[in-house]
């Protein structure tokens, strides 16, 4: 456990805290804004991986790649929005459909293969892995910031404007909203586009990252992007209260949940176990507000109860 | 203004729990007409007013307003002839925004909503005139998320949002019911210099007897899906409680069922 080995990991945590914080927001966007648990992402991450590989591959350039990779992660949104307004399908469940379905598309997107590699020595990529310890303008760290900081700025913007209030408005309070003359069946279906968008955007910059995307790249993707905006709501949701610092809390999130991993590692964690470790800490973050609001309304009855006899 | 010509509506029909809500309502509203609406427990009332809003396609017959037929429009599109508030303060507001994006949802009600700002700076002006008329503090308040309001602040705050676009009918669901009595005089009080002040037309539904007849200019009472009294002009004016008693006997046949209707 020598601490040298830790250091020298952390960069790369936190250029992935960055690239899955970006996921992370797609997460937002439904888990907090729109109210609703979109498992589309396991799926649409791939995709935009998939998408990314493919095009890198055949000469096209990697930011052509990253627009293209939303475009398409959008379409995989709108599909499951279809399945959810338009076809009455629980949220969860149609993104459960999605994302299986997705699986086949994005071994045809990659022709048949579970695995495409991206070599950096062979393709200009935005981001790599190779150059995340290097102190120079290739570092991913600094690209990713970048990206994330453009990212943030559009979707304070977006969320501000007549259209993305009307988003928050439905995911606040639908019944509101369609009194207000809000058609939250459309407003549903642009919030699942747009958080699959960024999520197939971030899944593309993934791929470039790591050199290669694989079909399986997404599993469990949902819980990681929920880890990061419960880590990021809890570490500093009580100083971040503008949206848009919101967003940045959950990008901060995602890069915390890859610090503590890399922790968890270097004290001897077996990688084949992260996965259940990830599950119950989110598990147990998200039982929180219940058991808080259960124990503290026991606690408030109890006190009436007594002021009463 | 309204007219409603012949609906009904069943839920949940060729079920167990099939209950036919409206039999065969038909009203007509005049422009400027404050009609009060009153009934028991399952009369219909709140049935009624939720057909014209929209929330649910009726079983037949037709929904005008201002002489629009809204009968298949879906609720978001009706949204932009009416302004609602409901028996539950949650309802009218999202507790999550803060008071003038609150408002600002309700002033482009019936507007397409594009890619510019979400609350015109001009308008905040606007918005802190209106909820000075409120008299309840709101108009330094406006950051603030409706969230941390009181039951009857947002209830308020619902009525002004509610006639911030003049609506071509307010729809008034028991919006005092879940207030305390003080707040609830005072939402009424709110409600009747809005209504009046703006010549607009209103339906209220109420279970307060009271209320029922000393508001507005025109009263109608529902039972088992229909409308079986309506009293309107100078004989509205000199109804009284026991009046009211006898002339739903006189048209349902039974007593009146007081559970849930408050006599005083």
């Amino acid at each position: 456990m020598e601490l040298i080995k830790l250091l020298n990991s952390l960069p790369g945590a936190v250029a992935q805290g960055l690239i899955w914080g970006l996921m992370a927001i797609g997460v937002y966007i439904t888990f907090r804004i729109l109210d609703m648990a979109d498992l589309t992402v396991d799926g649409s991450i791939a995709t935009g991986g998939a998408v990314a590989a493919m095009l890198i591959t055949s000469g096209v350039n990697p930011w052509l790649a990253l627009v293209i990779s939303f475009f398409v992660g959008m379409l995989a949104g709108f599909v499951t929005g279809v399945f959810h307004s338009f076809m009455g399908i629980p949220a969860i469940l149609a993104g459960i459909l999605t994302q299986l379905g997705l699986y086949s598309v994005n071994l045809r997107i990659m022709a048949g293969k579970a695995n495409v590699a991206v070599n950096a020595n062979k393709y200009y990529l935005l981001v790599s892995l190779r150059n995340v310890r290097e102190l120079s303008l290739q570092n991913p760290i600094l690209v990713l910031t970048l990206i994330t900081a453009v990212v943030i700025l559009t979707l304070y913007w977006f969320f501000g404007t007549e259209l993305g209030s009307s988003l928050r408005a439905t995911g606040a309070n639908a019944q509101m909203a369609r009194a207000q003359g809000i058609n939250t069946d459309t407003k549903k279906l642009l919030g699942l586009m747009l958080s699959n968008g960024l999520v197939s955007f971030s899944g593309a910059l993934l791929t470039q990252y790591q050199g290669f995307s694989d079909v399986n790249m997404g599993r469990g993707a949902i819980v990681i992007g929920l880890a990061a905006v419960i880590i990021g709501e809890v570490f500093f949701g009580k100083v971040f209260r503008n949206f848009g610092l919101k967003l940045l809390a959950v990008s901060l999130g995602a890069i915390v949940y890859y610090l503590v991993i890399q922790v968890v590692l270097w004290l001897g964690l077996n990688a084949n176990d992260l996965k259940l470790l990830t599950a119950l800490v989110v598990g147990i973050f998200l039982a929180v507000p219940y058991w808080r609001s259960h124990f503290l309304s026991r606690k408030k009855t109890d006190k009436e109860a007594g002021s009463h006899a | 203004m309204l007219k409603i010509t012949h609906i009904a509506k069943t839920f949940n029909p060729g079920t167990i729990t099939e209950k036919k809500a409206l039999t065969d309502v038909s009203l007509t509203l005049n422009e400027g007409d404050f009609v009060t609406v009153i009934g028991g427990n399952g009369a219909g009332k709140s049935t009624m007013l939720n057909a014209v809003a929209g929330v649910f396609p009726v079983d037949r017959g037709t929904i005008e307003i201002g002489g629009i037929d809204v009968t298949r429009l879906p609720e978001y599109k009706r949204a932009r002839y009416l302004g609602r508030v409901f028996q539950d303060p949650m309802t009218g507001t999202a507790a999550t925004m803060n008071i003038e994006e609150n408002m600002a949802l309700a002033y482009r009600r019936g507007q397409p909503r594009g890619l510019r700002w979400g609350v015109g700076a001009r308008e905040r002006e606007l918005y802190r005139e209106q909820l000075k008329t409120l008299g309840l503090g709101l108009e330094d308040r406006m950051a603030s998320k409706v969230g941390l309001l009181s039951g009857g602040q947002r209830q308020a705050l619902t009525l002004l949002m509610a006639t911030l676009k003049t609506p071509q009918l307010l729809l008034l669901d028991e919006h005092t019911a879940a207030l305390d009595p003080k707040t609830a005089a005072k939402v009424l009080e709110i409600t009747e210099k809005i209504v009046s002040s703006r010549g607009l037309t209103a339906m209220m539904v109420t279970h307060n007897m009271k209320d029922a007849i000393n508001v507005g200019n025109r009263l109608i009472m529902m039972n088992e899906g229909q409308i079986v009294v309506d009293v309107s002009g100078e004989d509205k004016k000199k109804l009284t409680r026991h009046d009211l008693m006898g002339l739903f006997e006189k048209a349902a046949g039974k007593e009146l069922d007081g559970d849930r209707l408050l006599l005083s």
